[in-house]
């Protein structure tokens, strides 16, 4: 295997696992306070969901030869990324449906075509990843359809937070394919590996034309007022989202990025006695089925 | 009205609830990411077990409650849970003494239960056995690592065993409600559970070299509604929201 395929591939599966865990703690943040037990249910299911995709992520990234400690040690010391969308904070219930309905949507959006990329244990983890997803997704609308179908204050919540994790959503799918910033990103390359099979403003535009049908049906209104369908083109026209935000939270200039990585630093350094006692017994054993 | 089935149904309903709330706070805070699972796992058939009994107290008591009218509008002075499921999760160590302790008595309660004369709770205990069954079995390889792991993790065991220690024996005390249904076998009576749980309590901490902690005054109040300071901050971070929205759909 090349060495820059390998490279690449083990930079984006990590990426990818690492948003799966640091995505836990948005969400995660609900969990203690969900509006009824059913919802509970829902979302602690959800979380564990996120928890498994990380493994199985984790996973496919050691068959190219590192270790999961590896790469958290780049996660908790900035040397490698996760998705920025995590770096907002989750600040009502609704944003738990917004996450479902919106982030999930562009997370199926992007990783769909995955399932076909020329890397077969990256593209096996995601077909099972896609399915959970496309789940996740149904459930996050269908909390904010109860929303947007309930009382006033549920609907100004459900509206509030489309208003703010529509633009975030949409810089999920990174800078524009043409522009000054295009430079020095991995989308030709990876394109040509069979790594990345569409171009990131291809699969903005697929969520955008998806997504406004949806927001329909939810009554709820898209904050963007140049928005509107194109029938030349068969598209969605839409403003894009801030560039130059994008860039400073992947920089670490976000609301939540010194909370979010805290707290994955925090439970990591807690939880070192803990697998030091399992890998300790581990070995203790070890000597004695090699003693017997 | 509050018949005794209908203050067992709750007890047994809000002892899975609590601890679910509890286990659910170790959500992206877990040692490593199989705990992560496991945990959040173990907290989601919790909280099954906590709505069918819920609803089920709700139907029984006829006032038309239903499982969120009684997890989320009950002050703690009416919750029935055992101390033991609200207190802190402390450390990973805490956190796993409690589990062993009630794990443990879970299964020989609903492994009983299965043969209760109430069709409702016989059906309850026996789905949440198997998932018990495979509680005690996550707590017990914990327990058995951190106590014959490092010296450090067989110090925070022994300290976590002895947190939790006194909260156990309410676990096996008779209250009004249960007496009430032992004769008509829809309960199993509580101080019947001691001797299997000590049995299977003492041979984990045997084969993990943990002494048994040291007896310690028994601490008791839950089944009669009188609860540590903690279960008090527990349920206004679970409570809030809903009881904001008072009437709302969610």
């Amino acid at each position: 295997m090349p060495e820059a395929y390998r490279k690449t591939l083990i930079r984006q599966i990590a990426q990818h696992a690492h948003s799966e865990i640091i995505g836990m703690q948005p969400e995660g943040n609900w969990i203690s306070r969900a509006p009824s037990l059913r919802r509970k249910a829902i979302l602690l299911a959800k979380v564990q969901d996120e928890a498994g995709h990380g493994l199985y992520l984790y996973a496919a990234a050691e068959t190219l030869g590192v270790s999961r400690d590896q790469l958290l040690e780049q996660l908790h010391t900035r040397k490698q990324k996760y998705s920025s969308i995590f770096n907002y904070p989750t600040l009502t219930w609704a944003d738990v449906g917004a996450i479902g309905w919106l982030v999930d949507g562009a997370a199926i959006t992007n990783q769909v075509p995955l399932t076909r990329c020329s890397y077969g244990p990256y593209a096996r983890a995601m077909v099972r990843i896609c399915k959970e997803e496309s789940f996740h997704q149904r459930q996050g609308f269908e909390a904010l359809l109860t929303l947007t179908r309930g009382t006033p204050a549920q609907k100004a919540m459900a509206q509030d937070a489309l208003d703010r994790w529509w633009y975030p959503s949409l810089a999920m799918f990174g800078p524009p394919d043409t522009g000054e910033q295009v430079s020095g990103g991995h989308t030709e390359q990876s394109m040509r590996w069979g790594i990345k099979r569409f171009s990131n403003d291809e699969l903005r535009q697929r969520f955008v034309d998806m997504t406004v049908p949806q927001s329909e049906v939810l009554g709820l209104t898209i904050p963007d007022p140049d928005l509107r369908w194109n029938a030349e083109r068969g598209h969605y026209d839409f403003t894009p989202p801030d560039y130059d935000e994008l860039f400073r939270v992947i920089k670490g200039d976000g609301p939540c990025n010194a909370q979010r990585l805290a707290h994955r630093v925090a439970a990591h350094t807690d939880g070192a006695w803990v697998r030091e006692a399992a890998a300790a017994y581990a070995a203790k054993r070890r000597a004695e089925t090699e003693a017997a | 009205m509050t018949t005794p089935r209908v203050a067992y149904a709750l007890a047994l309903g809000d002892d899975a609830l609590v601890l679910a709330q509890r286990l659910g706070e170790w959500v992206a805070r877990a040692p490593e990411l199989e705990e992560d699972v496991a945990l959040a796992n173990i907290a989601l058939d919790l909280l099954g077990q906590a709505r069918t009994l819920l609803r089920y107290a709700g139907d029984l008591e006829g006032a038309g409650r239903d499982e969120d009218a009684l997890a989320y509008w009950r002050d703690d002075r009416d919750f029935r849970n055992a101390l033991l499921v609200e207190l802190p999760n402390g450390d990973f160590a805490v956190t796993m003494a409690r589990q062993l302790v009630f794990a443990a008595y879970q299964y020989e309660l609903y492994d009983r239960l299965r043969a209760s004369s109430d069709d409702t709770l016989a059906a309850v205990a026996g789905k949440a056995v198997k998932e018990v069954h495979y509680h005690r079995d996550h707590a017990t390889q914990w327990v058995l690592r951190l106590g014959d792991g490092t010296d450090e993790s067989r110090r925070r065991m022994v300290a976590g065993l002895a947190t939790v220690w006194p909260y156990a024996d309410e676990l096996f005390q008779p209250d009004d409600a249960t007496a009430a249904l032992v004769a008509d076998g829809v309960a199993v009576d509580p101080p019947t559970l001691r001797e299997p749980w000590t049995s299977y309590v003492e041979g984990v901490l045997a084969e993990a070299g943990l002494e048994l902690p040291e007896a310690a005054a028994p601490r008791s109040g839950g089944r009669r509604g009188l609860h540590t300071e903690h279960l008090g901050f527990l349920l206004a971070e679970m409570q809030h929201l809903h009881r904001s929205h008072p009437g709302a759909t969610w």
